[in-house]
């Protein structure tokens, strides 16, 4: 035997769980919502995403080496927010756009705040508030499924609107089938429930995320639509067509489920999710856009660490104070 | 099933060994005492170089109420009382016997033998002390002590461990098989001290042989109720704690003793070890150690005798399979990686763990990403994300808010761990820390 032993700190075995697999799972929750995103929006989808992916993996790598650091790229938290930022612009969005978008989302929002772990705030929607902001006629530009896009170029073709915009407008032509499948205008990986769903119990069933943020914030919208969203009065709302339209499921099954940018504690992530369904409702009833996912999260991981202040779990065997002075 | 919130499920490990029955090591030539084997003050020696002792006789004294006599395991004569290596890696005061293979046994313990129940709690509790029991569980704190509850107490139950939740480790599992006898007489005498008429074992459910073993020889009893809880798998089930809720459900509030919840808790082996010394007058000089682990070529279950070195126990069960790189007193999970293979067997020693180069890797930390998977995992309810970069920091001030001291460095946050962080080594750190601080602000 080696007649050097090595002597270390308990626990000596541990769980295979690392951050590369967990990575690599949402990885794959995503390609079904990057299929659907292909099948209705053509091959654009897949470059769009391609291009998201390797500028935001290039960028993470050229800042480790910028920073001498060692390189992180192989934990593939920069492809997951490359895929998370493609599926949150439209299929038709001018690459260099998407280049743009995906530097702001690693340098500024991840690494800037010193890495994987330590950002406030959700790259992927940071850098998609970021391009709405900068180029808001290309972002909210939606074409009909089916229009031939060009794989490079810039596309020129006739817009349509979303189902939400079109619900908006009191319009609702748009059939619940088709809403579940995704066969209308929107982002590239939001607009399927149905392959956002199989996403999301592939994540579950992986324990990769829990059931209670996205139950919580689905539940909430769809309450608060049906409640005020209808345009006759109070409780008129179409809730399913508006669970089923939008960012929503991508929001809450891969964006509100965050690791880093969403509180720890148990309670915490249902006033997380809670929040975010109020604020989604908020938007998409009285605000001025029909679209409100994006920002909720958004603001929610601002309010992030006072919500993990505020829900800290009960210690085991706690005791309400009261109780125990009167014991004594 | 009963059990606790949290909590995790690593490997079990005890096919190897589960089904192998405890297998009598004859004691080797040389034996090693260190006077620390347990929770408390060192114990004294009272025997000189060149004395000739019997097997069962005390070697050294309790050095006080929180200490625990230690005994001889075999006859011979004091070799010498110097400095040697203990498990922990410091090196302490041990004593030093050669055997001298006659096995000339001492007198049985004073008062011991006979109908216990005609013996009072303290004559009984005495004998306890004499015997040097300590919890053989693996944490050795001095089991008189735990039984010399104070006045006020209303003790209703008594829970026996049987969870072993500790991967690789079968010894437990071992002595209800195979001691059953002892362990109901122990918690027969148990019951007796603290006038009960019902007694409780707690199972984990991947023991369904042991469960119904000691099921049939509970209903044998026809006078006094000894229940078998099956517990539900999951670790760390045998944490006092997280066993006394799952048993009863009630909560220990924090920084209680098991006694203030009506409880008292002893482990399997414990517990036998006290019928063998009420009932036989034996002293605590043999334990049941599980010897496995990848690097261990047929791992077995032995009795061995204290003071046996981990060397010996090792080459004489068949050696290493390859190149060891950790040895483990106790499980995986809490246990302690020796820093050579001289050191002995001490009262604690429930298991040796081996493992080779692949199985002791020490894998990079990285950032942690708040994937929240040891919030879930902590049976204590802690945040030991928030615990573990407090005390990266020394940031006491958060880390008392975020009550470390509650903290039973179970590890069950290191195992979940994607990013592979090492918790527990910072909060036990940090606890220490703490401690010194809590000293100095005294004097």
């Amino acid at each position: 035997m080696n007649d050097k032993l090595i002597v270390s700190h308990s626990p000596h075995t541990a769980g295979n769980e690392s951050i590369s697999r967990i990575m690599l799972d949402v990885i794959i929750a995503l390609v079904p919502a990057l299929i659907a995103g292909c099948i209705i929006f053509g091959m654009r989808a897949l470059i769009v995403t391609l291009t998201c992916v390797l500028s935001c993996t290039i960028s993470e790598y050229i800042w480790c080496r910028l920073l001498k650091k060692p390189n992180s790229t192989h934990d593939l938290s920069a492809v997951v927010t490359g895929m998370l930022l493609a599926f949150n612009v439209p299929a038709s969005l001018p690459l260099w756009m998407a280049v743009i978008g995906s530097v702001f989302a690693i340098i500024v929002v991840k690494q800037f705040f010193g890495g994987i772990g330590h950002n406030f705030a959700n790259p992927a929607l940071a850098a998609r508030a970021f391009l709405l902001a900068s180029w808001a006629l290309a972002m909210t530009t939606w074409y009909t499924p089916g229009t031939l896009l060009p794989l490079f170029g810039s596309p020129d073709a006739v817009s349509s609107a979303t189902p939400l915009a079109a619900y908006a407008s009191g319009n609702t032509n748009y059939s619940y089938l088709t809403l579940f499948l995704g066969n209308h205008g929107g982002c590239i990986g939001e607009t399927s429930s149905l392959a956002l769903l199989i996403g999301g119990a592939y994540l579950l069933i992986r324990k990769v995320i829990r059931l209670r943020v996205p139950l919580i914030y689905i539940a909430t919208v769809a309450l608060g639509t049906w409640m005020f969203a209808g345009h006759n009065g109070f409780g008129s709302g179409d809730w399913l067509y508006q669970i089923l339209s939008g960012g929503l499921m991508l929001g809450a099954i891969f964006m509100a489920t965050d690791y880093t940018t969403t509180p720890t504690t148990p309670n915490g992530q249902i006033v997380f999710a809670l929040g975010c369904g109020i604020i989604t409702v908020l938007i998409r009833v009285w605000g001025g856009y029909p679209e409100g996912v994006s920002y909720s999260i958004l603001l929610m991981n601002i309010a992030t660490p006072l919500i993990e202040k505020l829900t800290a779990p009960k210690r085991f065997g706690y005791v309400k104070p009261k109780k125990e002075a009167s014991a004594q | 099933m009963n059990t606790f919130h949290g909590g995790i499920h690593p490997d079990g490990h005890k096919t190897a060994t589960a089904s192998k029955p405890i297998c009598d090591l004859k004691p080797p030539t040389e034996l090693v005492f260190p006077v620390s084997q347990h929770i408390g003050a060192p114990a004294k020696p009272c025997v000189k170089v060149g004395d000739r002792v019997l097997m069962g006789q005390k070697i050294a004294e309790a050095g006080g109420f929180v200490s625990a006599n230690i005994h001889s395991s075999v006859s011979g004569t004091v070799k010498a009382i110097e400095n040697r290596l203990h498990p922990n890696g410091v090196s302490m005061e041990c004593i030093i016997i050669e055997n001298d293979g006659l096995d000339e046994k001492a007198p049985p313990l004073e008062n011991s033998g006979g109908d216990y129940t005609k013996k009072t709690p303290a004559e009984i509790i005495d004998i306890v002390r004499e015997a040097g029991i300590v919890g053989m569980g693996g944490a050795t704190f001095p089991t008189h002590v735990k039984l010399s509850v104070p006045k006020e107490a209303k003790i209703d139950h008594i829970i026996i461990n049987g969870a072993e939740c500790e991967p690789y480790l079968t010894s437990d599992h071992r002595a209800m098989l195979e001691t059953t006898d002892d362990i109901i007489g122990g918690i027969l005498i148990l019951m007796h001290i603290f006038g009960l008429n019902d007694g409780y074992i707690g199972i984990e459910d991947n023991k369904p042989d042991a469960i119904a073993h000691m099921s049939e020889a509970a209903k044998k009893v026809s006078d006094k109720n000894i229940h078998i809880v099956p517990l539900k798998t999951k670790y760390p089930q045998g944490a006092e704690k997280q066993l006394i809720f799952a048993v009863t459900g009630r909560k220990m509030a924090p920084g209680t003793l098991p006694w203030q919840s009506g409880c008292i808790v002893n482990n399997i082996d414990t517990c036998a070890s006290i019928f063998r010394a009420v009932a036989n007058g034996e002293p605590v000089i043999r334990r049941i150690v599980t010897l496995s682990g990848d690097a261990i070529a047929s791992p077995s279950n032995l009795r061995v005798r204290l003071g046996s070195s981990f060397s010996y126990l090792i080459e004489e069960s068949g050696g290493f399979s390859q190149d060891t790189a950790k040895i483990l007193m106790g499980g995986p999970m809490m246990g302690m990686a020796v820093p050579n293979t001289s050191v002995p067997v001490i009262k604690g020693t429930s298991g040796i763990v081996a493992l080779g180069a692949e199985s002791s890797k020490f894998e990079q930390e990285s950032a942690c990403i708040r994937c929240a998977k040891c919030v879930y995992a902590c049976p204590m309810n802690l945040q030991p994300n928030l615990l573990d970069m407090a005390a990266r920091r020394d940031d006491m001030c958060t880390l008392e808010k975020l009550y470390i001291n509650d903290c039973i460095e179970c590890g069950s946050c290191a195992f979940v761990c994607p990013s592979k962080r090492r918790q527990v080594q910072q909060i036990k750190t940090a606890k220490a820390k703490l401690r010194d601080l809590a000293k100095a602000a005294k004097a």
